[in-house]
C-alpha cells in the first residue's frame, strides 16, 4: 500500500479524536479520544519505519532495519499505561468530589 | 486487488467506523466497546505491517488492560445514557468543523508530497519479530527499559495516592 493511504487513515483517525474531545463534555469519554489520537499517532510511526527500512533493506538485504522505532511506539505504550491509571484515578477522585465526570462542572479557575 | 489490499481497505474502513460510533455513542459503555474495536483493527494494520510484537502488545496492553480499566471505572460511576451531560449544539457543531478544519489541513499539506507517496509499504523483513525486538530492547535499550520501570512504580504510588479516601 502507498504510504499516504496510511497517513490519511491516520489523520481521519486523528481528527476524530480532536473533534470528540471538543464536542463531548463526559470526562472519560474524551480521556478515551485521547488515547484514540495516541493509536493514531502509533500507527504513523510504524508505517514510516516500514517505510524507511524497506529502502533500507534494498540497499542491504541482509539488514533488520526499523527496529527502533517499532520499539519507541513500545515505550510510548508503556507511557500511556502509565497515563491511564493516573488519569483514572484523578476522574474517580473527581466523580467522588462533584458526583459527575461533566468537564462543564469544573470551572473554578473560570472565577 | 490482492489480499493485502483488500485487508487494509476492511481494517481502515472498519477502524474510522469504529472511531466515529465511539464519539458518537450516548451511552459511555458502547463507546467503550466501539474503541477497542478500533484497537483490534489497529492491531490487524500492524500485523500488515511486519510487526506482529506490536499487534499482540496492542491487543493486550490496550484492549485487554486500558479498556477494561475504562469499563470498571464507568461502571463503578453506574453511568449510562441518562447521566451523560447535555450541552449546546452549536458548540459541537463548532467542535465537529473544527475536527474536519484540522483534517482538511493535515491533507492540503501531505497532498503534494510526491516522494512520499511513490514510497510502497510492503510485507516482508522480520523487525517486527519478539526475537529481534527483544535483543535490541535488553541491549541498547535496557536503561530506558529500566527508568520505565521506574515510571510505573510513581504511577501506581500517585494512583493509590490520589484514589485515597479522606485526607
Amino acid at each position: 500500500m502507498p504510504i499516504n493511504y496510511y497517513i490519511y487513515l491516520a489523520v481521519a483517525l486523528f481528527s476524530i479524536g480532536v473533534a470528540g474531545v471538543l464536542t463531548r463534555r463526559n470526562a472519560i469519554i474524551i480521556f478515551m479520544c485521547v488515547e484514540l489520537m495516541l493509536n493514531a499517532v502509533n500507527l504513523l510511526l510504524v508505517a514510516f519505519s516500514k517505510m524507511h527500512a524497506q529502502t533500507a533493506l534494498a540497499a542491504n538485504p541482509s539488514a533488520i532495519t526499523g527496529v527502533e522505532a517499532q520499539l519507541f511506539v513500545f515505550f510510548i505504550m508503556v507511557v500511556a499505561a502509565a497515563e491511564v491509571s493516573v488519569g483514572l484515578a484523578i476522574i474517580v477522585m473527581m466523580y467522588r468530589n462533584i458526583h459527575s465526570v461533566d468537564v462543564n462542572f469544573l470551572n473554578r479557575l473560570k472565577h | 486487488m490482492d489480499i493485502t489490499q483488500i485487508l487494509f481497505w476492511f481494517l481502515s474502513i472498519l477502524a474510522v467506523f469504529g472511531a466515529l460510533m465511539m464519539v458518537t455513542s450516548k451511552n459511555p459503555v458502547y463507546s467503550v466497546l466501539w474503541l477497542i474495536v478500533v484497537f483490534f483493527a489497529i492491531s490487524g494494520h500492524y500485523i500488515l505491517l511486519n510487526a506482529q510484537f506490536l499487534a499482540v502488545v496492542n491487543i493486550i496492553v490496550y484492549a485487554g488492560a486500558i479498556m477494561v480499566l475504562f469499563l470498571f471505572v464507568i461502571m463503578l460511576m453506574n453511568l449510562n445514557a441518562e447521566t451523560e451531560p447535555q450541552k449546546n449544539k452549536w458548540l459541537k457543531i463548532a467542535g465537529v468543523i473544527a475536527g474536519g478544519s484540522l483534517m482538511l489541513v493535515f491533507i492540503a499539506a501531505l497532498r503534494h508530497s510526491n516522494e512520499l507517496i511513490k514510497t510502497q509499504v510492503s510485507m516482508g523483513g522480520e523487525a517486527g519479530l519478539i526475537k529481534t525486538l527483544g535483543k535490541t530492547l535488553f541491549t541498547d535499550y535496557v536503561l530506558p527499559f529500566e527508568i520505565s520501570s521506574v515510571l510505573f512504580l510513581s504511577a501506581m504510588v500517585g494512583a493509590v495516592v490520589i484514589g485515597k479516601k479522606g485526607d
